[in-house]
């Protein structure tokens, strides 16, 4: 019996090593193509003499992309979005949870019902739009249209941190002649903030993940390393070291943020699952 | 008392809703589009009305597209449920190495899903790939991963599963974790064997937690684009122009703007109509387990 039981947890960890060798090898083999000198790159496999000049081509601009440009942009519209999704976002979170009223929960799943809606669906129609208005390539385009991944996330998360906390603590901070407005700025706010913190670096990863939207709005001026990193492949001469060091270049903030804050990411990712 | 002021919810809310408009008005003018003939060839277009539809319903190529689209949608939400449930029972065990890794599980989640098929186009590279020269000793040293219409489909549903396993997993883990453990106490007291604890105990309990994992994972897969965009445009021929892809070659490459919106439109009331029977199965489920609790 023990000797069975050990074999098959063995036999368990096993089968989790190989499924964690399908879920980090190709990060690890970007790593190996991303230092392998030109001349290298079709010949042998895993000896090579490592270099970074894929790393300063790509950071240096000398393919005619401009990489660090789109990395700034990148920053640019997606801690953009992030902001003015917070700055609308947590109180219509708040309002969701602290009152029921007519029409409350039809307008939350408005909402999130955004998050089903196919993106082209609204992109064709604001790429004509943002042509008229002068939007089109620029960071207040980009801003204003990564709300629809921002936003509804922001809103959903939030409600629930908010409904967490009992409405009594505000109530304490009335009685003792706060205003409404000071009760949710000293006593509400700072409660849930390690909340807004982990909302914000997850609504931040997914803006910077998007491809579409800055695929079709934007052209050069606004344009982000998603779509900047896929420029590496095109080309007559295939450039397997630029394109694995811009790849990963680009996957750096968000891989860092999501190790950093790890417990909390798989807390935002699941609350829809466990909290019904 | 005191949350009696009813105008203030709706003062809060405004702000978020106005910004939604700001989305929902390109949304509406899509649909107006599309009742017209709309294109860089026709800048001054005709209200055509309901031609565009009529014409998506009767070409080969939406009801192609379509199909490749469910097969996409099917073949990465099952794959991703059954490894994302394994994957979370096996680190539920909870060993020294489960508890390691599941430290890093979610990093595939967090790289952007075209940086991912970037990455695996990279690797699925016929004759420099390292995917064929790790298979050369078992003699697939040749697969044209990517240049076969099977092999495209399964390539894109591989990288799908490789970003997106992580999700269901995570759902599937933090599930496991909030089960009531006296059932398991008790079946562990009776002798249940592992394979009986788990058909009759884990998987009902669990399933309404793994079913929210399955839906999100379903409908995004429905409306896939930037993992099929960066791995395979759609091709080789058309073999994995999914719907989305289809509208975006209309729209943007053939600029036939109202046509292309009209593909969108109708891909986004299929996802609707799925949502909400998926939601209503999810409710029903839920309550079931509630009440089985």
């Amino acid at each position: 019996m023990t000797v069975r039981k050990r074999l098959l947890g063995w036999l368990a960890d096993v089968a989790l090593i190989l499924y964690f060798v399908f879920a980090l090898f190709p990060i690890a083999w970007m790593v190996i193509l991303s230092l392998k000198p030109a001349n290298q790159l079709f010949s042998t496999y895993f000896s090579f003499t490592p270099t970074l000049d894929g790393y300063r081509t790509v950071l240096g601009d000398s393919e005619g992309i401009p990489f660090v440009r789109f990395f700034v942009n990148s920053l640019v519209v997606s801690v953009g979005a992030v902001v003015l999704s917070l700055v609308v976002g947590l109180p219509a979170a708040y309002a969701s949870a602290r009152w029921r009223f007519k029409g409350s929960e039809n307008l939350m799943f408005t909402l999130l019902s955004f998050r089903f809606a196919p993106e082209l669906t609204v992109i064709i129609p604001l790429f004509v739009l943002y042509q008229k208005l002068g939007l089109f390539d620029t960071y207040v385009g980009m801003i204003w249209v990564l709300q629809l991944v921002t936003l509804p996330l922001i809103v959903w998360i939030m409600r629930s941190y908010f409904a967490d906390l009992t409405p009594e603590l505000e109530q304490a901070a009335l009685l003792d002649g706060y205003s409404r407005k000071q009760a949710f700025f000293k006593v509400a706010l700072p409660l849930v903030k390690p909340g807004i913190a982990a909302v914000s670096l997850l609504a931040f990863i997914f803006a910077w993940n998007n491809f579409v939207f800055p695929l079709i709005l934007t052209s050069s001026e606004a344009q982000t390393v998603t779509v900047g990193a896929l420029s590496f492949l095109g080309g007559d001469r295939p450039k397997y070291n630029l394109t694995a060091a811009a790849a990963l270049v680009s996957v750096v903030p968000p891989l860092l943020l999501a190790l950093t804050i790890q417990r909390y990411l798989v807390r935002g990712l699941s609350f829809g699952a466990v909290k019904s | 008392m005191g949350w009696r002021l009813t105008l203030r919810p709706y003062v809060l809310i405004v702000p978020a809703l106005l910004l939604t408009c700001g989305i929902l008005y390109p949304f509406g003018l899509g649909l107006y589009y599309t009742l017209f003939d709309f294109s860089a060839s026709k800048p001054q277009p005709d209200m055509v009305r309901f031609e565009n539809y009529e014409t998506v319903f009767t070409q080969d190529a939406f009801w192609n597209s379509a199909w490749v689209t469910v097969l996409y949608a099917v073949g990465a939400a099952a794959v991703e449920t059954v490894l994302g449930v394994a994957v979370a029972l096996l680190l539920h065990r909870s060993s020294i190495v489960g508890r390691v890794l599941e430290k890093i599980l979610i990093l595939p989640l967090m790289i952007a899903p075209v940086i991912a098929a970037i990455i695996w186009k990279l690797m699925l590279q016929p004759s420099v790939g390292v995917v064929n020269h790790l298979l050369k000793p078992f003699g697939l040293g040749g697969v044209q991963w990517t240049d076969t219409p099977a092999g495209a489909l399964l390539s894109s549903i591989a990288v799908d599963v490789w970003v997106y396993t992580p999700f269901v997993a995570i759902l599937a883990l933090a599930g496991l974790r909030s089960l009531p453990t006296s059932p398991f106490e008790a079946a562990a007291v009776d002798g249940a064997g592992w394979w009986y604890t788990f058909r009759r105990l884990t998987l009902p309990m669990l399933w309404p937690y793994v079913l929210v994992a399955v839906i999100f994972r379903f409908m995004d897969s429905l409306k896939v684009f930037d993992i099929i965009y960066a791995l395979t445009e759609g091709g080789p021929g058309d073999s994995t122009v999914v719907l989305q892809i289809r509208a975006y070659l209309e729209a943007i490459r053939f600029q036939r703007y109202s046509f292309g919106i009209s593909y969108t439109i109708v891909l986004w009331a299929v996802v609707y109509l799925a949502a909400m029977v998926l939601v209503r199965h999810l409710g029903t489920i839920q309550r079931k387990a509630a009440e089985a609790k």
